[in-house]
């Protein structure tokens, strides 16, 4: 059976340049980065060639990068390290509500400890109004989390302009953005975004899970959040995941060289498996703009079912999706980011995110079209729900 | 597939007796889109208060699917007053289990089928043991907070 993958936005895989580069990094030169003997320093200087990689991808500086073990913990640090050496300044934090759980469950736990948060709306396209957050900011703020690209929906927020009106009220206000789905997808400047702190996840662009970095703008200071040894600089400790890291670096070297590439590829087929869908099966909608969106990332509902449903038939013929429906989630809740985005609660349950990469190709979404034609059809043959019906 | 077993998967992805009898002797439904799941179901029911026909109609997951395919298949052939004892457990063992989390799912079929049988004692003029207190009208007892309390209907609202 033909298998096709549709979730890059959860996991890639690992290319196999990246693979290969790192698999001596387990075997051979294994020796731990912080010993002084040679085989210690070459790892080191594995790392050292990583780091120039991956800041290279966003404009940074290598002394910039710090690496963490993923992105969650990268959003992690970012919060608690800037609320911890600024709480004497103030305690309001702003973020909004269609971010990863990585900084909303963070965002809770600050509030558990003292602090406001001030969760942003989106608009009907999934965009973050730079004037609302404008207005948000008080004497207290000390911080504001943006995500540069949502997870589920692909809005590309306009983090330059938030940036901008964040420093015109208080240049003292940090401001980290979580780039998890952003890095490789868009191009990014850190210098251009004017970001001080920004979140990067290697699993997301053809490297090894387990492995993230953040970026720390040049003077900006935050606490550690990894206590232990003096590795990264002595700002996060613990022995480095080292063919972990060397796998991000190449991950990224790959993502800048063929940035363009990939966003064209992906866009086109995303674009391509939009319109098809659309054309081919009623009472289907796109979720969010489909102007400044995540190359790959088609977020479809279809009216009248449930999206666990859909993906479980989906999953029978070899195609792999997520949903946002609630039926799906451990917590039976449905989506935050699509109930943030105005969708009615029965048009969640229905909800299915495609996302589109380097492996896609044109055939695989004909097939998928093909399948997904005929699954719709069947599960509102079963539905107690229909247009005539209602809901 | 991992989170379903086959016997749950067989009647979610070939579902026994998904349609909708025409003027069928009892119609229910019950749930909400809103809440996840809802299901249809009709019956049939002969001079011998035997359930003779059953066809459902289901918008939910996958265990919401297989349930109620499960769960005609359980009352096909039974005496109206079998068909009242079976409880969403049954269902469930029936289906040789289902996750934790789906266990609600269950619980649609076995108060569909309750609703199914209330129209058709309503019609009637039959009073069943099983379903003495039964309140078609009453709130789900569902923890899910904010799901409008779902109820008996006939599909038709
Ligand atoms: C926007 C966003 N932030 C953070 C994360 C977490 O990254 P990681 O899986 O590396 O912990 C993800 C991944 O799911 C994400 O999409
Ligand atoms: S219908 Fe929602 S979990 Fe089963």
């Amino acid at each position: 059976m033909r298998q096709v993958y549709m979730d890059y936005s959860a996991t890639t895989p690992v290319k196999k340049e990246v693979l290969d580069e790192m698999v001596p990094f387990f075997t051979e030169h294994y020796g731990n980065p912080s010993s002084l003997y040679t085989i210690g320093q070459e790892s080191k200087e594995a790392i050292s060639k990583a780091r120039q990689r991956v800041a290279s991808l966003i404009g940074a500086d290598e002394k910039e990068i710090f690496f963490t073990a993923c992105g969650t913990e990268s959003d992690n640090w970012a919060l608690f390290g800037v609320t911890d050496v600024k709480k004497k300044k103030g305690n309001h934090i702003i973020t909004t509500k269609i971010e990863h759980h990585a900084i909303l469950h963070s965002c809770q736990f600050l509030e558990k400890h003292g602090f406001d948060v001030t969760y942003l709306d989106i608009d009907d396209q999934g965009f973050v109004d730079p004037e609302e957050l404008k207005a948000a900011i008080t004497d207290q703020t000390i911080m504001v989390s943006i995500m540069m690209v949502n997870n589920e929906i692909g809005t590309i927020e306009p983090i330059k302009e938030l940036v901008k009106v964040t420093k015109e009220k208080n240049k003292d206000i940090i401001f980290h953005t979580d780039a998890v789905q952003g890095l490789g997808n868009v191009p990014i400047d850190v210098k251009d975004l004017g970001v001080d702190l920004m979140s990067m996840s290697a699993h997301k662009i053809y490297g090894p899970k387990g492995t993230g970095a953040l970026y720390v703008r040049r003077g900006v200071r935050l606490s550690n959040y990894i206590h232990g040894g003096a590795q990264e600089n002595k700002h996060r400790a613990g022995t480095e995941n080292l063919a972990g890291i060397v796998g991000f670096g190449k991950a990224a070297e790959i993502a800048e060289q063929t940035l363009d590439e990939h966003i064209k590829h992906s866009s086109s087929l995303r674009d391509y498996f939009v319109q098809q869908v659309l054309e081919k099966i009623p009472d289907t909608y796109v979720n969010g703009t489909m102007e400044k969106r995540h190359p790959g990332n088609a977020n479809i509902t279809f009216k009248y079912i449930e999206g666990e449903s859909i993906l479980l038939l989906l999953d029978s013929k070899g195609i792999y999706v997520s949903t946002g429906s609630a039926c799906s989630s451990a917590s039976l809740t449905p989506s935050h980011v699509l109930t943030a985005l105005g969708v009615p609660v029965e048009m969640i349950h229905g909800t299915v995110r495609f996302s589109i990469g380097d492996f896609t190709t044109k055939e695989d979404l004909d097939y998928v079209i093909g399948e997904l034609t005929e699954i719709v059809k069947k599960l509102r043959e079963i539905s107690s729900v229909s247009e005539k019906k209602g809901w | 597939m991992a989170i379903y077993n086959d016997k749950v998967m067989d009647h979610f992805m070939n579902p026994r007796n998904v349609g909708e009898i025409e003027n069928p002797d009892g119609i229910g439904t019950y749930g909400s889109p809103v809440c996840g799941d809802m299901m249809q179901i009709t019956i049939n029911v002969d001079d011998n208060d035997v359930i003779t026909d059953a066809k459902f109609k289901t918008f939910g997951c996958g265990s919401a699917i297989a349930s109620s395919s499960m769960a005609t298949e359980m009352i096909i052939g039974k005496t109206v007053d079998e068909a009242l004892a079976v409880t969403n457990n049954e269902i469930i063992d029936e289906l040789g289990g289902l996750p934790a989390v789906k266990i609600h799912c269950s619980v649609l079929a076995d108060h569909a089928i309750k609703c199914a049988i209330y129209d058709y004692a309503e019609k009637n003029g039959k009073t069943y043991k099983g379903l003495e207190g039964f309140d078609p009208d009453a709130d789900d007892d569902d923890e899910e907070a904010g799901c409008d309390g779902p109820a008996c209907g006939t599909g038709n609202e």
